[in-house]
């Protein structure tokens, strides 16, 4: 693995994710892909070793870190189980509004308890004809005196039931389209606010998806984030911000795809030699190493460039979180190859790797969207 | 609620080698950890201060390098760290062990309880922790599997024995060993690890600990090993499966075959 330099404090996170990996979370993946629930002893693990909140301000209880640590304790989960790293991931995804467009009095009454790890995080904005197109949201936010009366239906969220904190994107001028979609925090609980059934997955198994269902949902308006209007830029900013943690999730399970393949194949003898003697396995393992470190290099540069605070970051997280999400999938397709049929048997660790990839090309803006981002930057920047 | 916390140092016996021309375990390049048992020692140190309060002070008697153990402990969530060490303790065995860390437990002065793992994977003996207690003339309860209240300045444990456990007082204070029943130790915290990094740790020598120099060492350990070796190793047993008809006359053929 190439050196990136990282900082003593960046080591210690590494080495901490790695251990909770190696001891927590390895030995249980097979376990929870395989029940569909929901890894709550393990969140607890993660929560008490603080690093829920290493992208979160000191002052409201977190460690003051950047979208850099985050991914390196992204990856190391996404190792021994991409499931289970994305509910650590997708709170950050839900907390990150709260972050960037939250009052102080918003901030002070809800991230503390997330940095804490006692509560999670989901983030809403996915409806059922509203994917790729967020523009077409159909989830409402009336006016009422003090309030707003929330109604419509959020599709595939993850963390769904489970979190406690929601930010999500409802219209509040549907007459105005994207400008009309303003950015609400809502709790497990209010009435109104239910949730649909349990989505039974391919892959990330470990985590919970479900539908979030909004029937005259009264909120005060307190519960706005930012301004009315801003919703559908908020979700690109937060998007824009949490691509390299999908990058990271992708790079963590292309890297443990590849550790299982190369341990595999070094045990493995055909012809009284061990595989890896053969050129055809070498020379995989060596385009698979070189495409992880690939995807290392560019999730690691988008997301130090965010921390650093950088304008116009949108299409270079959009290339990282691309990028390392077909690292992904090629890598584990390649893995299960290399394990042979041992690869297509539930018994052996592979076949996960592969049902696991697929979402990362999927999910936080489909690849295609991402290059839709990347060559609208790339046709803006040589305009200028 | 003041507790001390003894541990120790030991190689990672999981990744250790034994050199076949000597029978001496092959330690380099292995990594050194804490006991094993004793990390259940540190977590019932903790979930005790996290009950009632005061401090947990972790205690360890070994070379410089063992204040990387020291430090993992503080990042678990010990608050201090001692390290006794000189190069007067080399050749200790587990008396001169007991008395080494009775006296800096004695310099340590205020405590309400001492907990120890019930013994060290390295040598086995499980000797150093009553033996602390024995030096303090304070009680003991061994193989702790449960403390069952801690009230008015005494405790009930559950001691494990092999036929079931026993439930014990005693007055505080008073040492505990403790088996891995007891609890599951956590993992460290990044806060805490961040702390460790930076906390003093304390390393008292002989002087420092007023200890007896007759009683320290190689003078003050009776104990003198003779020669160490792998015992043979025990033939595994034959199960004959299927019918009991069956299952016998296999039996029978096998052991015609020993007879001459």
């Amino acid at each position: 693995m190439i050196d990136y330099l990282l900082s003593d404090e960046q080591i210690m996170i590494r080495d901490l994710c790695r251990q909770i990996t190696d001891e927590k979370i390895r030995p249980a993946a097979a376990e929870y892909d395989k029940s569909e629930k929901f890894p709550w002893d393990i969140v607890k693990f993660i929560g008490q070793a603080d690093l829920f909140g290493i992208y979160i301000e000191e002052k409201y209880g977190g460690m003051g870190g950047g979208i850099f640590d985050l991914c390196l304790a992204t990856e190391e989960f996404s190792k021994g189980c991409a499931g289970i790293a994305l509910s650590y991931a997708a709170t950050a995804l839900g907390t990150y509004p709260l972050m960037l467009f939250g009052s102080e009095e918003q901030k002070q009454k809800f991230l503390p308890s997330i940095a804490k790890g006692e509560r999670l995080c989901a983030f809403g904005l996915t409806e059922a004809s509203a994917g790729s197109d967020a523009g077409a949201l159909q989830t409402t936010a009336e006016k009422d005196g003090d309030h707003y009366i929330i109604n419509g239906v959020k599709h595939f969220i993850t963390n769904g039931g489970d979190a406690e904190i929601y930010t999500i994107i409802a219209m509040t001028d549907k007459s105005k389209g994207p400008r009309g979609a303003s950015l609400f925090v809502i709790e497990k609980g209010t009435p109104g606010f239910s949730f649909g059934k349990k989505e039974e997955k391919m892959g990330i198994r470990a985590s919970s998806t479900r539908e979030l269902i909004f029937n005259n949902c009264r909120v005060p308006k307190e519960n706005l984030l930012g301004k009315e209007g801003m919703g559908f830029i908020a979700a690109m900013k937060t998007f824009d911000m949490s691509r390299p943690g999908i990058g990271a999730q992708a790079l963590g399970l292309a890297q443990g795809a590849l550790d299982e393949a190369l341990k595999y194949a070094k045990q493995r003898k055909q012809f009284d030699k061990s595989i890896t003697s053969f050129q055809g396995i070498q020379w995989m393992l060596a385009d698979m190493a070189t495409q992880v470190e690939a995807a290392r290099a560019l999730v690691y540069a988008s997301a130090r460039e965010i921390d650093a605070g950088k304008k116009n970051v949108g299409s270079h997280s959009a290339m990282a979180k691309m990028y390392a999400s077909d690292v992904a999938m090629k890598v584990a397709v390649d893995a299960v190859q290399i394990f042979g049929g041992y690869g297509y048997m539930r018994e052996y660790p592979a076949e996960k790797y592969m049902r696991d990839a697929k979402i990362t090309q999927i999910y936080e803006g489909t690849n295609q969207i991402q290059r839709n981002i990347i060559a609208a930057a790339l046709i803006r920047e040589s305009i200028r | 609620m003041n507790i001390i916390v003894c541990i120790k140092q030991v190689p990672d016996t999981s990744e250790v080698r034994i050199d076949p021309s000597t029978n001496n375990l092959v330690r380099d390049g292995v990594k050194s950890i804490i006991n094993p048992f004793d990390m259940y020692a540190i977590e019932e140190g903790l979930r005790l201060k996290e009950k009632f309060g005061g401090k947990v002070m972790v205690l360890s008697m070994g070379p410089p390098q063992a204040e990387a153990a020291l430090r993992e402990a503080v990042s678990l969530g010990c608050d201090e760290a001692v390290l006794v060490s000189d190069r007067a303790f080399a050749g200790s065995d587990t008396l001169a062990t007991s008395y080494t860390l009775s006296k800096a437990i004695e310099k340590i002065k205020d405590y309400d309880m001492i907990i120890c793992g019930k013994q060290a994977i390295d040598g086995d003996t499980a000797q150093v922790g009553p033996g602390i207690a024995a030096t303090l003339d304070i009680p003991q309860i061994n193989y702790v599997r449960k403390i069952e209240e801690i009230k008015d300045g005494a405790i009930t444990a559950e001691r494990a024995t092999e036929e079931g456990y026993e439930v014990v007082q005693s007055s505080l204070p008073c040492l505990l060993t403790v088996v891995k029943e007891i609890n599951n130790p956590r993992l460290p915290s990044l806060k805490g690890k961040m702390k460790a990094k930076s906390v003093v740790i304390q390393t008292w020598n002989a002087t420092d600990i007023a200890a007896e120099e007759s009683r320290i060492g190689f003078k003050g350990s009776p104990t003198w090993v003779l020669n160490i070796f792998t015992p043979q190793a025990k033939h595994e047993g034959k199960i004959f499966e299927g019918e009991a008809q069956q299952a016998v006359d296999q039996l029978v053929e096998s052991i015609k075959g020993l007879v001459h």
